[in-house]
């Protein structure tokens, strides 16, 4: 009897350790630019394109990032959920239009409705890649002190907007 | 045979050989091999089990062109490298740095290996040495095998 105890406790702890990871999801790749300076941008406004936004104009508040594009099916999966968020005025929702065509991503806003204080253009995608961007849409929660709070891979559904990103905003906002 | 057929077509489309590499020139043998080692050993973070020289994504694409860029700027492979894991974390990384959060990964095999070397001496030594066996008992079998029929 007792020379099958050893390979029991083996085995469950190999199948507790394996259940563990199946229950990861391996797309969310942690970050490491969570508490760390938003990389710093200036780029021009999808709306007015001879104006430029950059990182620095946004020190001293609460911001959103939502990094999305016309040619992203998920985008507008969550675009009803970022439209609710920005409805709530309570911080300014950034959009920033990853390796798009302006005109396409004009057609999109006017389609959908633009729920974003602006939208900035990253057209090479240049931007994504200090921001570490990989997989659109993605929404980053920058402090009032410039730092990255919280970032979310993939659409925003209603219960991650109440259960994450919220709770992060309420704790900025005090 | 009709579907195999189409199995071996679709298999065939999704070959990584699809994958096209861009025509870069480089000032130096040492740089193309930089370069080639580089996209060997950073990963696609949107088809993540493909590294940057297999994926025909569009990041891979991009950071493809980011490795190329700086390293034609005079920048060292290992720059690259940092510039990579400061944007997208130890992830990207095929061949894992020897941190403390990877101690565990990179010991660990070593760890097992040790672990199973001292189980399988113990074993042995203890099947070498015959186990200690009560004198009587002994006795009681010499007399059996001595006389052949001890009860009679």
């Amino acid at each position: 009897m007792n020379r099958f105890v050893l390979p029991l406790i083996g085995f469950v702890f190999m199948v507790g350790l394996l259940g563990y990871g199946l229950r990861l999801d391996p797309k969310l790749v942690p970050s490491p630019l969570i508490d760390k300076k938003a990389p710093p941008f200036s780029l021009a406004m999808l709306d007015q394109p001879s104006r430029q936004l950059s990182t620095a104009d946004m020190i001293g508040q609460v911001w959103i990032l939502n990094v999305w594009a016309s040619w992203c099916v998920s985008c507008r999966a969550e675009h009803e959920v970022i439209t609710v968020l920005a409805s709530r005025n309570l911080v300014p929702v950034v959009g920033l239009n990853y390796k798009d065509e302006s005109a396409d991503a004009e057609r999109w806003l006017r389609q959908f409705g633009n729920p974003y204080a602006t939208s900035v253009i990253d057209r090479d995608g240049r931007v994504g890649i200090d921001w570490g961007v990989y997989g659109v849409p993605e929404t980053f929660v920058i402090g009032a002190d410039g730092l990255i709070k919280y970032k979310h891979i993939g659409p925003v559904t209603h219960e991650s907007l109440e259960q994450k990103i919220m709770p992060v905003l309420k704790e900025l906002l005090g | 045979m009709k579907p195999l057929l189409l199995i071996l077509c679709l298999c065939a489309w999704f070959s990584p050989l699809q994958a096209a590499i861009e025509a870069y020139e480089f000032d130096s043998p040492q740089m193309e091999a930089d370069y080639n080692k580089l996209i060997d050993e950073l990963r696609c973070l949107v088809c993540q089990n493909q590294n940057l020289s297999g994926s025909d994504a569009e990041l891979a694409q991009d950071l493809r062109r980011e490795t190329y860029q700086m390293l034609s700027q005079g920048k060292s492979p290992q720059q690259v490298v940092d510039f990579m894991v400061e944007r997208y974390g130890d992830f990207v990384l095929y061949r894992p740095r020897f941190i403390s959060t990877t101690y565990l990964l990179w010991l660990g095999p070593f760890l097992l290996l040790l672990a199973v070397l001292v189980i399988l001496v113990r074993r042995l030594i203890s099947t070498r040495s015959p186990e200690a066996v009560d004198p009587e008992a002994i006795a009681r079998a010499r007399q059996i095998l001595e006389n052949k029929e001890p009860n009679q």
